[in-house]
């Protein structure tokens, strides 16, 4: 009982302590709300307004046709340039992808002598170049196809192929990365917030101080991680309804409270993190530069950036003792799929006992280290 | 005194800070030539006023006048900032921790624009005549107090300033120590004739000494003149005793004589501390050498002994903070164990500097401390209630500990340990910059409960005073208990009249007297300083940088972070991360199960894109395995799919993509509708006709990077991307770290700029930074095999503009924060999401609006990205990235005169 009083009263004092610093509550509270929405509708890898210039040497109709169906929002207006301008124009950046359509393309095709159309794709634009160069050769193809069937008078397709997107039919990345910025806010934050306030506490002398009250280093520990991860989840849950659910639209497919708890859980996890990376640290700086070390692979290999199934088999391995996977994977299934606990719980279960086994280690150390400095 | 024109006049000054108000209307002309003594109790104003007089803080109402100008203009502040020097409150205040002796000094030097031979020369003669010469290269963080104090005094003497502030130079240190640091001063005055000296002090016999006096109360001045005007005034016979009667009645009325009630002999039980042979080593250093005493129960044992001697690290050992090496120590009885949490409720323990939650009021910190050794609830309010008259903090109650004056802090922090009504106090010199009515006051509150009942009392102390009221006392020095006993008997065994000789006999017996000074007394010849000139010198910013590097270099862990950890990160990332979508999984929900369809089936499986998982049975199974996340892709196969397709009749088949995320979505959407337009080619070719979707074939190019792998791609963006995480976390913590521990007073009163101050810091990262970019383009181009194309000198001098852009935006962060945790906070916030986002890394700036659009438009990284994959993948120089270069180089002196604006030269 007073075990419980004690870590309920340093939490409290944590509290007031983040409370006294109002340019860090600014930007706790930029960075859950118009800072996500911002990056949220930046981010979408849609393809919009992908410019596009065409060498069309053929002024028939079949590329009249091509050059119609290059259309907003996918496309910017595609323009004409001459073939000698290829080069210099995507050196300079000008358009990411050129379009070649030879002299008597649509008479060869008509023919059946199978021309061939050249599109150049400046690669160094990794997912505007890859997704947009899948999108052009489609429109490529179907218009030529459209265009030899309506003269021909052929059959439809042997085969039809109907695809549908599963829980969010009109991919609309705005929704995919608001909620990916949720989970990265909240990853970050919460480590920098719990590791930061006990450094903060032995570079003041206030550790010392607590250390000889009948205090136990796992109170103490205890207090950091209900304080600061209970203030990250309140601003992350009005974030959820007000943010991403409310301004950025996005429908929660799955129960929001099933989400908060996986929240909950992850937090403690990141908490304890941030707290073991602080006993590692010896001041402020050099936790500040430990911090991004880890927090950096953290998010960025998490699968809220990229697939996961896609990075080494050894990377993947690691990253599964990570908080971060678990919780990018539970983020998605809930809130776009509405996997219920049965799908989730070993997200859940893994990511307590990741939790618990930071909280161990970053105990242990707090002996060992804080008590002889 | 002085008939010459004051040195400092003040006329109508007020300050206040928020509801406190601490000077009230004050009107003073400080004499020129003397030195000059500010005393009074904690709180009344006696900071504030020296901090105005320096310039160190913003005038609010009033005027003051130095050396006849009017300080409010800050041109003639920084012409006049050379002939002031100015030592802040706190011991080691305005030092560098962990820069040696030497460094600090020279430091200091610099930014007074002193040459080479200048500076070797003042400095061979301020470290002699101060006794640190043996000490040159110790880190400033390892001196004792008393000579951090003598070091600081070095350091505002380097310059031969014409008026010396001090701000209670010799709080917390020792006797021996104090008497040398006023012989220095004395040494330097009778060599500097003009030189004005104002000190504050807790002190009165040092008080006795001055030539002029100005006592305060509660922001007011009460009376001014020489010691014995005062005493002539009062009738009194000593500082002590005229200055109380100076006070108001109300406030006379409480304080009286301290006498010590004797201590009636308490017999049996078990000692209340017992230490035998404790020993504490650190490395090959013995702090504490086979200490043994025994204190009894109710007794009030002192302890004494100069700075560094060994008295903190035995109390921490006592606490069981620090385990001792050897040795072993008994408290109530029982071994000292430290998870014994109900030892540590009968125990009250202060420690030496202030350690409690600045940022809460002392009202909360003393309920906090109520609550957490479990004061029933009902006690807690009038407990606090209790000790907050009984400290006199009442006025002060709901004021952030933050703002308190030192001597209030203290206050504070015995109320603290005493709020749980402990049996035993160890109190490591808890009246270390109290006055001596508040000093009194606590006493007899100390003797009280140590005579009434029976509370154990642990203290050290540098008063002697307060040691003549000690039950006993222990004289230790350099880790040893030199001698132990009653008062009465230790000054009988040397035949001293007072402690403080008897005190300083054992200790020069003990070789304890610091290297002498007497030697100084004949000066070298040093050369007369030139006035400092204002305006921007490149001396005092390479000053800055080199002290920011000496502290770097201090700092190995961080070094190596600074120069590896974006390498580190990019061996980590370009190994792990990836925009290739493959190995997805698929299962087929074949309601057809003809050849037809699981050739159709196969074809997809064949793929290099695709995994097959074990096949669907219905629509169910569908939706938990796309739900579970175990599919990404499934296809539906129509029953009667393979007699309609033979009969021509289009059959349709149902491909199922999970959409959770957009990108890969996109992706298989794309990889679906391109094997199935294969695959009717096939068939077309199986049955001799020409599928009309074979009609015309595209040829596609990837520029730059032939086989489109995504990694060729990336690690050119990777470099923009990692080179703002660590330079811009490097200059984060640059300037609010000196606010937060306090050097930032040194901007306040030397001629340095802000200019100077804000490049000076910024320039060793910025080079540390090219480091580290030198090591992620030799790591791209050897380890990865990317080649870079274009020019090499165009991407280092886009990285040189690049690193300089990131390191300010770091250092934006710290000079408008007020913590070190909101800049660490800040500088995430504004490096790891716009670099991912804003920049074009992950998608390309032409998609954004708005704001977005904007802010990427300035944002650096936006533009040193088309930089390095336009030299690395494209070929490009120097002409061809005219524009970024620009942007760039636009946003370098932008960040810089943010910051200029935004850093106060004074303090609020």
């Amino acid at each position: 009982m007073q075990r419980l009083a004690n870590i309920l009263q340093l939490g409290v004092k944590e509290m007031r302590s983040l409370w006294f610093d109002k340019v860090l509550l600014f930007f706790l509270i930029w960075s859950f709300s118009l800072g996500l929405y911002e990056a949220a509708n930046s981010q979408s890898t849609e393809l919009r307004n992908a410019s596009v210039a065409v060498v069309d040497e053929d002024r028939s109709p079949l590329s009249q046709r091509l050059l119609g169906a290059l259309r907003p929002p996918e496309f910017l207006p595609p323009k004409l340039i001459g073939f000698a301008d290829v080069d210099p124009g995507l050196d300079a950046g000008l358009y990411t992808f050129t379009l070649h359509v030879p002299v008597n393309f649509q008479r060869d095709v008509l023919a059946g002598k199978h021309p061939a159309i050249q599109l150049n794709i400046d690669a160094t634009r990794m997912n505007e170049a890859f997704i947009g160069a899948g999108y052009i050769q489609n429109i490529v193809t179907d218009e030529v196809t459209r265009f030899v069937q309506g003269y021909r008078g052929d059959p439809p397709l042997p085969i039809r192929l109907a695809t549908r997107m599963q829980y969010n039919p009109n991919l609309n990345g705005v929704w995919f990365w608001g909620a990916m910025e949720l989970v990265n806010q909240i990853t970050m934050l919460s480590i920098i917030l719990a590791g930061a306030a006990l450094i903060r506490e032995r570079e003041h002398g206030t550790l010392e101080h607590l250390l000889v009250m009948p205090l136990t280093p796992f109170q103490i520990m205890a207090a950091k991680v209900w304080a600061n991860g209970l203030v990250v989840l309140a601003v992350a849950t009005a974030s959820l309804t007000i943010v991403v659910h409310g301004a950025l639209a996005m429908p929660i497919a799955g129960s929001v409270s099933l989400f908060l708890l996986a929240a909950a859980l992850h937090l403690f996890s990141t908490t304890a993190l941030g707290i073991l990376l602080a006993t590692v640290a010896r001041s402020m700086p050099q936790f500040a530069l430990l911090m991004i070390l880890v927090v950096v692979p953290l998010t960025m290999l998490s699968g809220a950036n990229a697939p996961t199934e896609s990075m080494p088999l050894a990377v993947q391995t690691v990253m599964l003792a990570t908080p971060t996977t678990h919780f990018v994977s539970l983020a998605q299934a809930v809130l776009f799929r509405g996997a219920g606990l049965d799908v989730v719980w070993p997200q859940l279960l893994s990511n307590l006992i990741i939790g618990a086994a930071f909280f161990a280690a970053a105990l242990a150390r707090f002996r060992r280290t804080v008590a002889l400095s | 005194m002085s008939a010459a024109e004051p040195v400092a006049r003040l006329a109508g000054v007020s300050h206040r800070y928020r509801k406190v108000k601490a000077l009230d209307d004050v009107s003073l002309d400080i004499p020129a030539g003397c030195r000059v003594g500010l005393i009074g109790p904690d709180g009344v104003g006696k900071s504030s006023l020296l901090a105005l007089v320096s310039g160190a803080r913003r005038l609010q109402t009033g005027t003051v006048e130095v050396f006849g100008g009017n300080m409010r203009r800050a041109r003639y502040r920084n012409q006049i900032s050379p002939r002031i020097a100015y030592m802040p409150q706190g011991l080691g205040r305005n030092l560098y921790a962990t820069l040696s002796v030497f460094d600090n000094v020279d430091y200091f030097g610099r930014l007074f624009g002193q040459g080479r031979a200048e500076r070797a020369a003042r400095i061979d003669e301020l470290l002699h005549s101060t006794g640190l010469t043996p000490f040159r290269d110790r880190p400033a963080a390892k001196l004792s107090g008393g000579m951090k104090q003598k070091l600081g005094l070095c350091c505002a003497l380097i310059h031969d300033p014409d008026l010396l502030i001090l701000d209670e130079p010799t709080t917390g240190v020792d006797p021996l120590s104090r008497r040398q640091f006023w012989e220095l001063i004395d040494r330097l005055r009778a060599r500097r004739k003009n030189m004005s000296v104002i000190v504050a002090t807790a002190y009165m016999e040092e008080a006795e000494r001055f030539d002029w006096l100005v006592a305060m109360n509660v922001g007011k001045v009460l009376a001014t003149g020489s010691p014995a005007d005062l005493k002539a005034r009062t009738g009194a016979a000593y500082l002590d005793a005229a200055f109380i009667a100076l006070l108001p009645e109300a406030q006379r009325a409480g304080h009286r004589a301290v006498t010590v009630p004797p201590r009636e002999m308490e017999t049996g039980g078990a000692p209340a501390i017992e230490a035998e042979g404790l020993t504490m080593r650190f490395g090959d250093f013995t702090a504490v050498d086979r200490v043994s005493f025994r204190i009894e129960r109710g007794e009030i044992f002192g302890f004494l002994g100069s700075n560094g001697c060994g008295k903190t690290t035995t109390m921490k050992m006592l606490t069981g903070l620090l385990p001792p090496s050897a040795g072993d120590a008994k408290l109530f009885g029982q071994a000292v164990d430290p998870h014994d949490l109900a030892t540590r409720k009968r125990v009250g323990y202060m420690t030496q500097a202030f350690s409690l939650y600045s940022e809460l009021t002392v009202r909360q910190n003393l309920v906090l401390h109520a609550r957490l050794f479990h004061l029933p609830h009902v006690q807690v309010m009038p407990r606090v209630a209790e000790l907050i008259e009984r400290f006199d903090l009442a006025a002060h109650a709901d004021a952030l500990a933050a703002s308190l004056p030192l001597g209030i802090r203290q206050r504070l922090s015995l109320a603290v340990a005493m709020v749980h009504k402990p049996e035993m106090l160890i109190l490591d010199e808890p009246t270390s910059g109290v006055d001596p009515v508040a000093r009194d006051g606590f006493w007899e509150l100390l003797l009280d409960i140590s005579r009434r009942q029976g509370v154990t009392i642990f203290i050290s102390t540098h008063f002697m005073n307060e040691a003549e009221r000690c039950d006993r006392i222990s004289l230790m020095h350099a880790g040893k208990v030199l001698a132990s006993d009653t008062p009465a008997a230790l000054k009988h065994s040397r035949g001293a009249a007072t402690l403080e000789e008897t005190f300083i006999a054992y200790l020069e017996e003990a070789g304890g007297k610091e290297p002498d000074a007497a030697a100084a007394a004949t000066p070298t010849k040093m050369p007369t300083a030139k006035p400092a000139r204002g305006g921007f010198r490149l001396m005092r910013l390479l000053g800055v940088a080199r002290r920011e590097t000496l502290e770097l270099w201090r700092d190995p862990i961080r070094l190596t972070f600074a120069l590896f950890g974006s390498v580190l990160l990019m061996v980590l990332l370009s190994y792990g991360m990836t925009y290739d979508v493959d190995k997805l999984r698929f299962a087929a929900l074949d309601r057809d199960q003809t050849p037809e369809s699981r050739d159709y089936v196969q074809n997809i499986a064949g793929s290099r894109y695709f995994l097959a998982r074990p096949p669907l049975y219905d629509q169910a199974g569908l939706d938990r395995r796309m739900r579970s996340a175990e599919l990404s892709l499934a296809i539906e196969i129509p029953p009667g799919y393979g007699a309609d397709l033979r009969r021509g009749r289009s059959p349709e088949i149902g491909m199922w993509i999970d959409g959770a995320m957009p990108f890969r979505a996109e992706t298989i959407r794309g990889y679906v509708q391109g094997l199935h337009y294969q695959y009717l080619n096939d068939l077309a070719t199986r049955h001799g006709v020409t599928s009309p979707t074979a009609a015309a074939t595209i040829e596609a190019r990837y520029r730059y990077n032939q086989d489109f792998e995504s990694f060729n791609a990336m690690v050119p963006g990777m470099i923009a991307i990692l080179l703002v995480f660590i330079p811009a976390m490097l200059t984060a913590l640059g300037v609010v770290r000196e606010k937060e521990l306090g050097s930032i007073t040194n901007l306040y009163v030397t001629p340095m700029t802000r200019l100077e101050f804000l490049l000076g810091k910024q320039l060793p990262y910025v080079a540390m930074s090219m480091i580290g970019f030198l090591g992620l383009l030799a790591l791209s181009v050897s380890l990865f095999g990317v080649q870079l194309k274009g020019s090499f000198a165009a991407i280092t001098v886009g990285a040189l503009l690049y690193v300089t852009a990131t390191s300010g935006l770091g250092l934006l962060m710290s000079t408008f924060t007020r913590s070190q945790v909101a800049a660490v906070f800040g500088t995430v916030i504004a490096t790891i999401t716009p670099a991912f986002a804003f920049s074009g890394f992950t998608s390309s700036v032409s998609a954004l609006e708005g704001g977005a659009a904007v802010f990427s438009k300035i944002y650096p990284t936006t533009h040193f990205l088309v930089i390095s994959q336009g030299t690395f993948g494209k070929a490009l120089g120097f002409a061809d990235l005219a524009e970024q270069f620009t942007a760039l180089a636009l946003f370098v002196p932008a960040m810089t005169l943010l910051c200029t604006v935004l850093l106060r030269k004074q303090e609020k």
